[in-house]
Formats: C-alpha cells, structure tokens, sequence
C-alpha cells in the first residue's frame, strides 16, 4: 500500500528488450555474471552478481512436491514445508535435549492413540479418549521446550524480507531476501533448517494446514471445483490429489511421517540454491561449501513410476452451487521435456496474452459473455504429463453453456485454420518477452535461474525456451492442437448456479 | 561450456580447503554494510504547475513513465458508484480521436509496448512501458490518451460488464464480504471510503460522466509525472517540456472531506452456509500517518501484528493452531484516518474461540506493554530490513513520487528512520492505551452460526448484516 502503482499497471513488459535485443547477447552477459557449481553431496548451487544495492535474494527448489504423496499422507510435502519455519536443533528451543526426549514422547502417545482411534473393529472409546488425553499431555509438556518461531524472527530482525515458501504438485520453493552482509548467516540458518529440521508443534501446525485447506478450499467455490476437476481428470497420477491433502490425512499423518518424506527428499542431489545480487561467487561459494556441505549425500530419488494412462472417454463434474457460474476444461498434454513443450506455450499466448488474444476478442470483447476467459498450459504441474485447461467467467446474465460454445469456435478455428504468419510473429515476441518477464529483480531472477538449473540442468535452458518457441509453425500449432483438443481426451467442469443471478441484464446495457 | 565448468571447479579448489568451520548463528560476523548512497530522481516543475521526476537507469533499454492524477473514487457521486471503475478501464479502452482502443491493442503489441489506465480510492494513474527505440510512437499514444481520450460507448459496456461480474460474484468470497463489510462498519455505510458499486449506480455511468470527469481532473496542475528508465535526462526534459509545456492550467481539484464517522461497537453477523471457517474482524477508528505517533504506532504494529515473530501470529497460530490467515495493527493512511483492525479465519468450531483469544491478545496488549525485548526486536526488523525501501531506482523515484502527492516532505523515508530508532517502550505502551479501545470494537463475524462453539450473542446483542446484493 506504501508504493505508487507503477507496479501494477506497467509491470507487464519489463523484460520484451531481452526477448527483442537478440536473446544469445543475454546468455553471454549472464555467462559473466553466473557461476555454478555442484557440491561433493550432490547439491547444486548459482550465483549471478548483480550488484546494484547491497542486498542479495535466494531460491531454493527441493525437487519433491505432492508429486510423491501416496494416499495417507496426501499434503505431507506442504505440510513439511511448513516445519522448514519451526527452528533446528539450536534454533526455537530451550533445552535441546529435554525437548528431544519429549517429542519421541508425543510420537509414542501419538501412534498408541491413532492406532486405537482408527481400529474398525473392537474400538474402546474410552481408551481413545484417554490416549487423546496422554498425547495431549505429552504436547504440553514438549511446548513447553519451544521459543516459538524463533526461525522466522532470527530473518525478520537481520532485516530478511519476503520470506515464504511454496509447495505446488512438482516442487518446494523457499525464498527471502538479506541486506548484502549477511550471507553468511543466510547460508547458516537455510542449510541448517534442512540438515537438522526440529518438527516441534507439529500437530497444532498440521491445523494450521487445515485451516489453510478450509480457506483455499473448502469455503470459496472455485477451490472446491478445482479439487473435484482435478481428481476427475487424473485417475492414476498424483497430479490428481490436491496439494494441501485430503482432511483424512491432514487429520492422521504424524511428525513421524514427516520425518520419513524429509530423510527421503530432502537430500542435496535433489535440491538446487540460486543466489543473486550484491555478493561475489568468489565469497558466497566457499561459504555455501562449508555451511551446505555439511547436509548428508544420498541418491537422487527413483523417478515416479506411475504413469496417467490414456483417458478414452470424456468426463464432466457438474457441481450445483449457490455460487456464481463458472466453466472450466483441460485436456491432457505431455510433460514438459516433450518437443512440443514449445507449441502449447504458443497456443496459451496466442489464446490467453492480453487485449489481442483469441479469447479476449471473442469471448470478453465481442459476445461479451465472459468476464475474463483463458487457456493455459502445464495445470497442476509440468514435470509429468499434466493439462491444457480453458477457463470462463461468465458475465451476469450469462451460462458455462455459453462460454463453453465460444470456447470450442475458438478451439475449432486452431484445429481447421492455420495461425496466420503476423499473428505468429506477435505471439513469439511476447512469449519471449514473458519467459524472460521477472529477470530484473533479484528474487526473479534467482527464481528463473534456480528452475532453470533443476529442471534442465543448465540454466540457459531458460533461453532454449525461447529458442524453441522461436521454431514454432503454424503447422505444429494445427498438428497440436488436433491431436490434443478431442473429446475423449476431455474433462469438464462447471459450477451450475442455484441461484443464477438475474441482473436485470445489467451487462447487456 | 563444459570446459567453463571444469575451470571454475578448479579455480574454487583452494578456497575450499582453507573455507572455515561452520559456526553457530550467534557467532557468525556481519561485516557493516557497504555504503549505499541511492540515486535520487531530478524534479523540476513546468510553468503551468505539472511536476515531474526523471529517474535515469541504464540496466535495461527500457522507458516506463506514469501519470498520477489527483481524484477517485471517493470524490465520484453517490448515485454513480463505479463510475471510477468504468473510467479506469474505458479511458485506455476506448481509444483517442485519431484511433479507436484496438487500434491501439495492435499498434502497442506489435511493439511490445503497453499503455495502461487505472483509477483508485483517491487518483487515477495512465502510464506507459517500452523500449528505448519505441519510445517516439509511444508516448504520442500517451499523450492523446491524455489529451484526447474518446471513452468510445462500446468500451463503456465491456468496463460495466466486469464491474457487474465482481458485483454479482461478491458473495461468492468469505473474506471479501469480511473487508468489505468491516469498511462499512469503519467507515459508514455510505461513505465514500466504503461504500459499494452496484447494478443500479454503475448502469446510471454514461460517457458524458468520463468526458466531464476527465476534464475537471487531468490537468498539468492536478498531476505528477515520474518517467524512470534508459534515457537521457536532459534530452527527456526538453522532450517533456515540449509535448506539455503549453498545455493550460485548469481548476484547483476538490478533495472529499475527510471521514468523520464513529465505527459503533457491537457484534454483526453475515450469516454464509456454503463455508467450513469464520471470517472475523475487529476493528474501530485508527489514525493518519502525520500523526506524531505514526512511528510509535509502527513499532507496536511490528510487535503486534507484523511478520513470523509478532503476538497475533505466535499465539493464535503457532501456539493455540487456530488460524492460517492472522493479522492487524493500526492503519494510517496518508491523507484520512485508517481503522485499528484485526483479522483473522478459524474452522467455525473454534469461532468463539478465536474471538476470545483477539480480545485476549488486545487485552494483553494494553496490560502488558512491549518488552525491551519485543521493541528492540520489532526496531531491528525495520532498520535492518531500511535498505529494501530504495534498492532500485524505481522505488526511489516512486517513494518520492508518494511524498510529493500527498504533500509529505521529501526526506520523509529518513524521519521515519529517525522516529523508529527514537521509540521507546514506554511510548509503545503510551500509543496503544492511546489509540486501541477494547469497549469501541466493533466484531463482525461472517459464517455459519449453526456450526459455532458458542453462540455469537454471548459476546453482545447481535446486528445481523443484510448483504443481498440489490437486483
């Protein structure tokens, strides 16, 4: 609230010099700038320079997210990054040793009482209650060991901003920013928090995580629809389970198993640190080699084995709600190592990027059905086969019927028309521009960098992206979308009102 | 590139076996920090009154400029809510004279420039982004935008449509019908710092509502324009001074008076059955940020509200685990008075739970002032954290765009600096028995009654909300 919205309104083409200024003069500017390099452990670390202000930001990827999640412990990848706040060994406690012993108490009192709840036959109530009562106790008497959030206070006081994290269905993010002579204390507290991770309060977090679920989820209308799409398109993959968890397991996994998904991936082969700004590779790397060499090597976890099988026939969620419409639907596209990675990031462009895009001009502009309508690429995720999705809002006054009709003209007209050259060339240029959108800030570019790193292995994989769009024809638009935009490959989902607004046609005036 | 691998390895190996031991958090060093003197942006005032700040960054062959104009919503007719928000949108929609708003969605793409409108509580803004070399063309577009806009009718209608979608989907959002409502009650029901859009006041906008809009506000007298990027400044100025030198004065805009309104304490109640949480807030008047006290009040919101270690987010969530989402502190704006404001969501099972521990923590608030402890940790987080407030030239330039509009001085980032190192904890103590009342807050509650621990009348006689959204 304290800025000018200058952000907001301008944002938006930051980086369109980069994607027009011949991109390879970038490479090589950021050759100069980037040093990366791989631990004995197996960790990978970047370092860009950029030294403006004496500040530096950094990027953490954990190579995990709901991804290795198997029914029972659905949310555990989000709720682990929640732990990744609660201290160490040293930090957010007061006697280590005591709380030690206290916390193997809970897990015991913990595993007796679940093991008692959950019996389906010959369950003694009774007996539940009291186990509920002993773990209580034993919670009690662990809290009393915390200095609570100690972790977080520690970055907030050394002037750290923007600290968060993020679990999605691919990976775990961590991220903050530091004033310039604090990396040292920055790679202390971030290697320290996944080499000795304390899973104190644990089960009041896990209903933090719950309440986290009620508010995303369970009490706004799109949450619900999207968890309920989700698991309709994916019958095999995790890519259909949320990422917050199922409230059966938010309501039974254990520190225990969180201990178990940590010692399992987060392990330094399957993590990547990006670090950029005022800082000198030279300084940063010896200090990231003594503080993160220290985290334990272990193998690189076997890939996924589960595989979405082909969908054959078309599904469709219908929820009736006493919310406002709303249509969604997706169809299944490879992951994104694919060789036509690169025309569904044009088909989203082409459909979705601003006031000249397709379903701008058609549906919010022209017919006037929909408030904002778009295609987008790689949901929930893009390391496995994932979706193409469409969405529409419908204006008042207007159905999912209708904006699903002018969605499929605008789907039919890809699928029979080629894409002509011009508009090609509008949509290459500002998918370039977007791939790049982000670079001229330090926490965007360590991002870029640091995904680009893991996903690639090489971080000018961030400028193959561009490469490869830049190949893109107007057949491998028509060949793509003909093969993936077919009804057997279909999920749909909509929100049918129960109280379909009348609006006077207020939008029509 | 495998061979710049194999060098660099090599080139770290000695660093490493010398690298030191890892240390301990406490006994880790931090050199002081560099000396960073911020590049401040140059203001210079044409004859007609416009202000402008040049900010020159060469980092990206980039042009990015933005209009702030004085006037917004708060100043727009009570029969017309939402005139601002179709004005935001149909200003740069609805094209110029010379060429209509898709013309003008081409010419931009193919460019990789935008142009953009917006408008606020208390302003509107049109600003561009560009190139370097498409900066001519653009800022030709800019400025017959500004000059000429046409809020051609069509344009009007897609604005209307998407501001009738957000009437009509407002419901649909717990925690919006929670800020909502909790401005109403701050504010007043039809104040203009509160009040809602709806079907009836954004159908009775008409173009001829825009045109006179803009022409009683943008104005070189009612504006200020910060341009920031990959130029010249002397070049940029002659450029400037040029294009909008000879554009005439115009009448002195009218701000809208102040609000005034007492927030009425009491209990409301939004009943929402399609929800499995509570959306709460407290709240009842704050202050304005020339208020003395503003630094003061700054520290006790660090303490309060702010980040990972402050009371509200320790206590309700990391220790009683009774909420995702929870904050507040005192809101100080700066040109009206703000609300104090809690807010926070819990499972509709611990509703009254969560309510009890708010007044627990305002409570406590008030009898137990901060400690050494909390002030020196709550001081370090703003001054350390300092640098971040002008780490790139946009946010200098910004920053002193800020202080220029709402007539704050031009060194206020560096008072600040020096009234939150002057804070003590007896003034922490003083600002809140000063500025926080638990007898004046109001509550309000959104949810699902038959779920609640407790029923809501046991905090007080209850006000229940009509939210219907009028047809």
């Amino acid at each position: 609230m304290r800025r000018m919205p200058l952000g907001p309104v301008l944002a938006g083409l930051a980086m369109v010099a980069c994607a027009r200024a011949a991109h390879a003069q970038d490479v090589a500017a950021f050759e100069k700038k980037i040093t990366v390099r791989t631990l004995a452990n197996g960790l990978t670390v970047l370092v860009c320079e950029r030294p403006e202000a004496p500040v530096f930001s950094f990027f953490t990827h954990v190579d995990v997210g709901a991804d290795r999640e198997v029914p029972g412990i659905t949310g555990l990848a989000h709720m682990f990054e929640h732990m990744a706040f609660k201290g160490t060994d040293r930090i957010g406690t007061r006697d280590y040793e005591h709380e030690k012993q206290a916390l193997e108490a809970v897990e015991a009192a913990y595993a007796a009482y679940d093991g008692e709840r959950r019996r389906s036959v010959g369950r003694d109530d009774k007996k539940v209650a009291e186990l509920e009562k002993a773990w209580k106790e034993k919670i009690a008497e662990a809290d009393g060991y915390v200095v609570p959030n100690e972790f977080g206070e520690i970055v907030d006081r050394e002037g750290g901003v923007g600290l968060n994290a993020s679990t999605s269905s691919d990976d775990t993010r961590y991220y903050f920013s530091f004033p310039s002579n604090r990396v040292e204390l920055w790679a202390y507290l971030e290697s320290e928090r996944f080499l000795k991770p304390v899973l104190r309060e644990f089960y009041k977090e896990r209903d933090v995580v719950h309440e986290e679920r009620r508010m995303r989820t369970e009490s706004s209308p799109v949450g619900r629809m999207v968890e309920q799409f989700l698991a309709a398109a994916f019958t095999a993959h995790p890519y259909g389970q949320p990422v917050v968890g199922w409230p059966s397991d938010l309501d039974t996994f254990s520190a225990t198993d969180a201990a178990a998904f940590h010692a399992r991936y987060y392990v330094p082969s399957n993590m990547t640190i990006a670090l950029v700004g005022d800082l000198r590779s030279s300084e940063a790397l010896p200090l990231v080699e003594t503080y993160f060499g220290r985290l334990p090597s272990a193998p690189k976890p076997q890939p996924l084995r589960t595989v979405e099988p082909r969908q054959t026939a078309e599904r469709q969620v219908v929820i009736k709600d006493p919310a406002q419409p709303f249509y969604l639907e997706g169809y299944h596209r490879p992951a994104y190592l694919h060789p036509d990675d690169a025309v569904y990031d044009v088909l989203q462009d082409l459909l979705s990027s601003g006031r000249t895009s397709r379903l701008y001009r058609s549906l919010v502009r022209d017919k006037r059905i929909a408030a904002n309508a778009s295609g987008f690429s790689g949901f929930p995720g893009v390391k496995y086969p994932s979706l193409f999705a469409f969405f529409g809002v419908p204006t008042p006054g207007h159905t999912p019927q209708e904006v699903q009709a002018a969605i499929r003209v605008e789907i039919e007209r890809l699928k029979t028309e080629d894409v002509p050259e011009a508009e090609l060339e509008m949509v290459k240029t500002r998918t370039r521009a977007n791939l790049v959108r982000g670079l001229d800030s330090n926490q965007g570019l360590a991002v870029q960098l640091g995904l680009s790193q893991a996903r690639y292995g090489d971080w000018r994989g961030l400028f193959q992206e561009v490469d490869r769009i830049q190949k893109v024809t107007a057949a491998d638009v028509r060949r793509v979308a003909n093969d993936t935009f077919v009804e057997a490959n279909r999920t749909v989902a909509i929100i049918e009102s129960t109280r379909m607004a009348t609006a006077k046609e207020a939008g029509q005036k | 590139m495998r061979r710049t691998y194999v060098a660099l390895v090599a080139a770290f190996a000695a660093p490493t076996l010398v690298s030191a031991q890892a240390k301990e958090w406490r006994e880790i060093h931090k050199p002081p920090l560099r000396a960073f003197v911020p590049q401040q942006p140059r203001r210079f005032t044409l004859a007609n009154g416009l202000v402008i700040f040049l900010q020159e960054d060469h980092e990206l062959p980039l042009v990015r400029g933005t209009a702030r104009i004085r006037g917004g919503s708060r100043e727009e007719p009570a029969a017309k809510v939402g005139l601002l928000g179709v004005y935001g949108q149909a200003w740069r929609t609805g094209g110029t004279k010379n060429r209509t708003g898709d013309q003008l969605d081409d010419e931009l793409e193919a460019r990789g420039a935008r142009v953009e409108s917006g408008a606020g509580l208390d302003s509107t803004t049109l600003g561009w982004d560009c190139l370097k070399e498409s900066f001519d063309p653009v800022f030709v577009t800019w400025l017959e935008l500004l000059r000429s806009p046409e809020f051609r009718e069509e344009k009007l209608a897609i604005a209307k449509n998407q501001i009738n979608t957000g009437i009509a989907r407002r419901n649909d959002d717990p925690s919006g019908i929670a800020s909502r409502e909790a401005r109403k009650l701050g504010y007043g029901k039809e104040s203009p710092y509160a009040r809602s859009a709806e079907f009836a006041t954004v159908a009775a906008v008409t173009r001829e509502d825009l045109l006179t809009w803009h022409a009683a506000t943008v104005h070189p007298n009612n504006m200020i324009l910060g341009v920031v990027g990959d130029f010249d400044s002397k070049a940029m100025e002659a450029k400037l001074r040029k294009a909008l030198g000879s554009w005439p004065r115009g009448t002195a805009f009218t701000k809208a008076a102040a609000p005034t309104y007492e927030p009425k304490p009491g209990v409301y109640f939004v009943p929402k059955d399609d929800v499995t949480q509570s959306n709460i807030r407290m709240l009842h008047a704050g202050i304005r940020r020339d208020n003395p006290d503003y630094f003061a009040v700054e520290v006790m919101n660090e303490v309060f509200g702010g980040g990972f270690s402050a009371r509200l987010f320790s206590n309700i969530r990391s220790k009683k685990g009774l909420a995702y989402s929870v904050g507040g502190g005192i809101g100080a704006p700066f040109d009206y008075r703000g609300l104090f404001q809690l807010a926070m969501s819990t499972k509709s099972g611990s509703t009254a739970a969560a309510i009890d521990a708010l007044y627990e923590e305002t409570d406590n608030l008030l009898k137990s002032p901060v400690t050494a402890d909390e002030l020196a940790r709550a001081k370090d987080s703003i001054l350390n954290s300092w640098i971040f407030n002008f780490d790139t030239r946009q946010e200098v330039m910004a920053e002193r765009m800020l202080e220029e509009f709402y007539g704050y001085p031009a060194d206020f980032l560096e008072r600040y600096r020096a009234g939150i190192e002057k804070v003590t904890t007896d003034d922490v103590a003083r600002v809140a028995r000063a500025y926080i009342h638990r007898d004046k807050l109001a509550l309000l509650v959104v949810g699902k009654a038959q779920d609640f621990d407790r029923p809501l009348d046991s905090f007080g006689a209850v006000t229940t909300l009509d939210v219907t959204i009028p047809q």
